[in-house]
């Protein structure tokens, strides 16, 4: 699931719940699961680059 | 001067018990008073004064009677109330209604094997999803030395108690730095232990891959008692003469309050003049930390409390509540990622410390933050407040290393600075023996409370 439709869909969950104030929290972790995806790839392309964290894995 | 018996470690009272010069039941009574005197700092949410006097008491005939189990034998301690003990509520901070749980945890019943004294249940931020030991049901637990701060957290009563003489030694619980953060803000000693040394069972969770639990003590020698008997097993000590300790620059270092960062310049100035080596390491991908601790701990924690946020919503505090609502929305695939890439975290803070001894770090960003304050200016910008206390801490949460927090003097207007020292993996004895050997030179000299001759 792409981060922006997870976003959209649990604000919209939130909402029905009567939590409205967790958007803002759902928000940051929004950013958050975005940084750790692109660290997964990331990680991946220094592993497939052969530079030390291939040795981590 | 020679302080007050219930002032001192236990290393040095516990002579005197043995010997008969000191009484366990004049200890405990000692730490009742001063648990009564300090009531406003909120430190205890439970306070077992009758049984305690009751089990001071039959130390006091087993002591005389020629049977003496060793340095904790009649000594008074506190548990944070998260912490399993038979016929208490566990309340966790909440008021949520709490567990009555009828066994002790293991490490309770290793500490009464010992001979401790348990005072009393020690308050905490609530279910220990926090770092400043405000959001409790029980009131704010206050800083002693500016009741208008936080004592850091989540472990806030247990550094409270033994700062202010409530007891010798607290048992604590660290996810993310719950005992090394209070230990840094009220300069005490605070020891995570390496992961899955000591037993967690009996104690409410809140992320199960990061939980420890561990003391917060006066001196060194002190944490070392009680994780010779938490763990069930002595670990002689053997002080090394020379270490060789990694100091992590970059992420770790980017954000740190002046006082931190002047102390850790002066710890590194005594360390190598006393002849120890200290050299720049790197711990790849630890700008990685926050967000792989945000997809493990927030779900983890969600787990545990799914059916109580279903029932009792209304009786979490807001802040808390939320952060746990927030975690029952973590995708399983990031959970996932989050795993795999903690264990890269893990094998480069391995690399980190090949060919050291230690790494050396401060343990808290900031000296202790006002008591409500959402953010904290650190080198002229804002910073939110749980993040830059979490932000030295978590790694070995994640990673699983022993990792210790010194006192490191003060600053200038008086608040505790703590450093923070991470072994190797199962080395937690071996990291004991090199915080024995440092403590002295890392305190500088400089009055610190809780360092080896309070």
């Amino acid at each position: 699931m792409r981060v922006e439709d997870w976003l959209t869909a649990a604000s919209a969950d939130a909402g029905r719940r009567g939590l409205p104030e967790l958007k803002p929290l759902l928000e940051t972790l929004a950013r958050s699961t975005t940084n750790l995806r692109r660290a997964d790839v990331e990680i991946d392309a220094e592993a497939d680059a052969g530079t030390p964290t291939d040795t981590a894995r | 001067m020679t302080p007050p018996a219930d002032l001192r470690s236990i290393a040095d009272v516990a002579p005197l018990v043995q010997r008969g010069e000191v009484s366990p039941v004049d200890l405990v009574r000692g730490c009742l008073a001063r648990i009564e005197a300090g009531r406003d700092l909120n430190a205890f949410i439970t306070v077992m004064a009758d049984a305690a006097l009751e089990e001071a008491a039959a130390a006091q005939r087993d002591i005389a009677a020629g049977r003496y189990r060793g340095p904790l034998h009649g000594i008074p301690v506190s548990l944070k109330d998260l912490i399993d003990v038979a016929g208490v509520p566990t309340t966790s901070g909440s008021a949520v209604p709490p567990r009555l749980p009828a066994h002790d945890a293991p490490v309770v019943r290793r500490l009464r094997e010992a001979g401790a004294v348990i005072v009393g249940k020690t308050n905490l931020h609530e279910f220990a999803f926090g770092t400043t030991g405000d959001e409790t049901a029980f009131g704010a637990v206050k800083h002693p030395f500016d009741t208008t701060r936080s004592a850091g957290g989540s472990s806030s009563g247990a550094a409270v108690a033994l700062i202010e003489g409530m007891c010798f030694l607290s048992l604590g619980t660290d996810t993310g730095g719950s005992i090394r953060i209070p230990a840094a803000a009220c300069g005490v000693v605070g020891l995570k232990a390496a992961y899955g040394e000591l037993s967690c069972e009996g104690i409410v969770p809140l992320s199960t891959t990061c939980d420890h639990v561990g003391p917060l003590a006066r001196t060194v020698r002190d944490a070392r008692i009680a994780f010779d008997a938490l763990s069930g097993t002595p670990h002689p000590a053997s002080r090394p003469e020379r270490v060789t300790l990694g100091v992590p620059g970059g992420y770790l270092l980017e954000r740190l309050d002046v006082h931190v960062r002047a102390a850790l310049g002066r710890a590194r100035i005594a360390l190598g003049q006393a002849g120890h080596t200290i050299r720049d390491v790197e711990i790849e991908h630890a700008r990685m930390t926050p967000d792989i601790y945000l997809h493990i701990v927030l779900p983890e924690a969600s787990r545990y409390h799914a059916a109580t946020l279903e029932a009792h919503a209304g009786a979490y505090s807001p802040g808390v509540r939320l952060r746990l609502e927030m975690g029952r929305y973590v995708l399983a695939e990031d959970y996932v990622r989050a795993m795999r890439l903690r264990d890269i975290l893990r094998a480069s803070v391995d690399r980190a410390l090949d060919g050291c001894d230690a790494l050396l770090l401060p343990a808290l960003a900031i000296p202790a933050p006002p008591l409500g304050a959402a953010s904290v200016g650190v080198d002229g910008s804002p910073e939110p407040v749980r993040a830059i206390m979490l932000r030295l801490t978590q790694p070995f949460n994640l990673t699983g290393h022993p990792a210790i927090a010194l006192p490191c003097g003060r600053t200038t207007s008086g608040l505790p600075v703590g450093m923070q020292l991470v072994g190797r993996h199962g080395e937690t004895d071996r990291l004991l023996d090199i915080a024995e050997a440092l403590e002295d030179h890392i305190a500088g000299g400089a009055g610190s409370v809780g360092g080896g001759t309070v």
